[in-house]
């Protein structure tokens, strides 16, 4: 009588315990039951950052997950929210993320200012304004399978955040009544920035974000773009400041600091063809036979003879470490000269010529330098082959003259 | 006085003070047997010529040297940048201490398959191994002193290896090092070892070693009776072949010297992390590479202590050599299973030595 009343029991378990974890969260349940697009969201959330962390749909929408009844789990009178209206995303994401106490629990070192900044960002305040059109939370982030912004699969993780603002802003009809420019993203993908953050893989390197800031994103005004730059180029931004160019460049009809010379989006590595020859962008300004395209020509000079000049130290030094020569000391020297180099580069940005020449001619002595140091090795290797091929010689005479003499004596 | 006379009474001067005439008569009666295996006898003194090389090149070297963590590395760039042949004098001492040891073991096998360790020899066997490890101490201590990134990190792995010895591995690591670690303790003691210790106890040996082959005589194989053979006079004929091939070594090393250069590296750098396919001279190679390749667990044995022992083993039957594998007058004996032992060793010691330096 016993064994069935326990077999049952069994059973029983068997059969409760599945039924109880449908039930722990009959949203996910339920909802991929369904064949319709409402099923996306089961299918998705397993992903989610937030399910990770243990939270669940309701945590989001409202509602009762321990219920299965669909009635009494999507309850108004239970907390149910349902799908937000596309305006009131940023609030309905910021209930929890502008709240430090209920972060802390989470992701404590979390910034919770995202929806301040995000009111006063050009989307926040069209959004504000009743445009619907404009990016919210999830157009950036996903929903339903939002990953941390550190997860390389995130849309917001450094390597792919262009390619996530240009969804939208490379996209000529959604852009057309905001009249903007749809080519940036074609653009950055030239530039110097794109090439150290997607093909060397440099996650410091600026994305979009960098720039233009995430939640609060604007487009920087004429007169902060340098500060922008010199976020990250804080030398470049102290000389430039110091330059003639700052003030006839932020002034009324400037173009902007910076991006005169270097582009914004396209910001290209730098050369002394920027200042003389065909492409220099100081002819945009400068006719050529000026005083200042002068002066920007004789500049690209300097530049390009100690960078070839150090070119061929490097060169004479590579050759001679290949041959064995010693010469470790020249090639410390050669990074000095190459620090010239840059320090050299840096100073054309005060527009200063004495300064730079200054420089040019510091790294210039240490090319010298350097390039008699290779010279020195590559001769004393010369030297030292026929020291040993005399040394051989005579070597072999000695071998010889004993073989002579002993076969002298042997024979007497 | 005519030149004659004078010369004869200068060497009778010398002679009363210093017993030329005995040196004189050893010579003229001392002879080299001839035979097949004749040229194997020029393999010692190859050995005997390198050292001196590494003695007059080590004394040159001592002149700039400066033995702290500050300066050695510097003093070893200004040897190879400003001192005039400083770079010849460096690289032949590096080039001519690998040598050395590459010609001391030939000189050991040699021996080994000839059978010449065979009684009454068994003490030259034994200064003979003796000096081999000394050699090798040489070796070990030298590496350190340009204090380079690579020679810093080889001896970090060789005292920890020393450490892993049964019973008295952390003492002697400690000893090695003295210290905890690697540091400017060990420079200076590695520095005392190779100037003065080992220069001291080699000088020594080198002179038993030598004592006991005037002794003793060149051996001959043990089918062939020295009675029966031929001899050749040590002095002139024998020292002008030997001195033939003194000269090949030294063009050789010169060579070596002057197309490959010995490296300098990078200063070493305590807090770096170790180089990559860091390794240890090539004479440690097949030990090192074995005890890469034993499971850090061989049944409850840790097996780096398995190794060692193994090692330990075969050393004590190699040094052994001339008691275990004893030939009588008559030819018979154990040489065929001392050949095999070796044969293996050869085979063991030329295929780990290079899959150490290959993988």
């Amino acid at each position: 009588m016993r064994a069935p009343v326990i077999l049952f029991l069994l059973c029983f378990a068997v059969w409760i315990v599945p039924g109880s974890a449908a039930a722990a969260d009959s949203c996910v349940t339920c909802h991929a039951a369904i064949d319709d697009a409402a099923k996306g969201p089961a299918a998705l959330i397993k992903n989610d950052v937030h399910v990770t962390h243990g939270l669940s749909c309701a945590d989001c929408h409202g509602g009762d997950r321990t219920s299965d009844d669909p009635d009494v789990a999507m309850n108004k009178a239970k907390g149910f929210k349902g799908k937000p209206a596309r305006a009131a995303i940023p609030k309905f994401c910021a209930a929890c993320h502008s709240s430090p106490d209920y972060m802390r629990k989470y992701a404590p070192r979390e910034r919770v200012d995202q929806f301040e900044l995000y009111q006063t960002s050009v989307h926040g305040k069209r959004l504000a304004a009743g445009d619907a059109n404009v990016a919210t939370c999830i157009d950036c982030h996903s929903v339903h399978d939002i990953r941390a912004v550190k997860d390389s699969a995130s849309p917001v993780h450094p390597l792919h955040v262009g390619e996530t603002c240009s969804r939208c802003h490379s996209d000529a009809q959604k852009m057309a009544p905001y009249k903007i420019p749809t080519n940036q993203f074609q653009e950055y993908k030239t530039s110097i920035h794109w090439e150290a953050l997607a093909k060397r893989g440099d996650l410091s390197a600026p994305s979009c974000a960098s720039c233009h800031g995430n939640h609060g994103a604007k487009p920087p005004q004429v007169e902060s773009v340098s500060a922008v730059c010199g976020s990250c180029h804080v030398l470049f931004e102290q000389l430039y400041e110091k330059s003639v160019h700052n003030a006839i460049f932020s002034g009324a009809g400037g173009g902007g600091g910076c991006m005169v010379c270097h582009s914004n989006h396209a910001v290209h590595y730098p050369s002394t063809a920027m200042l003389a020859g065909p492409k220099a962008v100081c002819s945009g300004c400068h006719d050529a036979g000026t005083a200042p395209a002068g002066t920007a020509t004789r500049m690209a000079g300097w530049l390009d003879s100690l960078d070839a000049a150090l070119k061929q130290s490097e060169t004479l030094l590579t050759s001679a470490e290949k041959s064995g020569m010693e010469v470790s000391e020249a090639q410390v020297r050669l990074i000095d000269g190459r620090e010239s180099l840059v320090k050299a580069r840096l100073a054309l940005h005060s527009m200063k010529p004495a300064d730079m020449q200054k420089l040019v001619d510091e790294g210039m002595a240490i090319a010298r330098a350097t390039q008699k140091a290779g010279e020195f090795a590559l001769h004393e290797k010369d030297t030292r082959r026929i020291g040993l091929a005399v040394s051989v010689l005579l070597i072999g005479i000695a071998i010889f003259a004993i073989r002579l003499l002993l076969r002298r004596m042997e024979s007497s | 006085m005519s030149a004659a006379e004078l010369k004869a009474k200068t060497f009778e001067w010398f002679d009363e003070r210093l017993g030329l005439r005995m040196a004189r008569d050893l010579l003229d009666h001392k002879v080299v047997p001839l035979h097949p295996g004749t040229a194997w006898y020029y393999f010692g003194g190859i050995t005997l010529f390198l050292f001196g090389v590494q003695m007059f090149t080590g004394l040159l070297l001592l002149l700039y040297y400066r033995p702290t963590v500050a300066e050695a590395f510097d003093s070893v760039r200004f040897i190879m940048t400003r001192v005039e042949f400083g770079w010849l004098i460096r690289s032949i001492h590096s080039w001519s201490a690998n040598l050395l040891i590459f010609f001391a073991f030939v000189h050991m096998f040699s021996v080994m398959f000839t059978h010449s360790y065979r009684r009454p020899r068994e003490l030259t066997w034994l200064s003979g191994i003796a000096l081999l490890g000394l050699m090798m101490g040489f070796g070990f201590s030298g590496y350190l002193l340009p204090w380079n990134q690579i020679s810093y990190f080889a001896t970090k792995v060789g005292t920890d290896v020393a450490a892993t010895t049964p019973f008295i591995g952390p003492v002697l690591a400690r000893f090695l090092r003295g210290g905890e670690d690697v540091g400017a303790a060990t420079l200076t003691r590695f520095f005392a070892f190779h100037v003065m210790i080992l220069p001291l106890l080699t000088g020594g040996l080198v002179g038993l070693h030598l004592l006991l082959v005037q002794k003793a005589g060149m051996s001959t194989p043990k089918d062939l009776p020295a009675h029966d053979l031929s001899h050749m006079k040590f002095f002139p004929n024998f020292f002008l072949r030997e001195l033939m091939v003194w000269y090949g070594v030294l063009a050789l090393l010169g060579s070596l010297a002057a197309i490959f250069p010995w490296e300098l590296g990078e200063k070493a750098d305590p807090f770096a992390s170790a180089p990559a396919g860091i390794r240890p001279e090539w004479y440690f190679l097949a030990q090192f590479y074995t005890l890469k390749l034993i499971p850090s667990h061989v049944w409850i044995f840790e097996g780096e202590l398995l190794g060692l022992a193994g090692f330990g083993l075969l050393a004590l039957v190699w040094v052994a050599l001339p008691f275990w594998a004893t030939i009588k007058p008559d030819g018979s004996g154990r040489a065929r299973l001392a050949t095999g032992v070796g044969v293996f060793l050869v085979c063991y010691l030329f295929t780990f030595t290079l899959l150490g330096y290959f993988k």
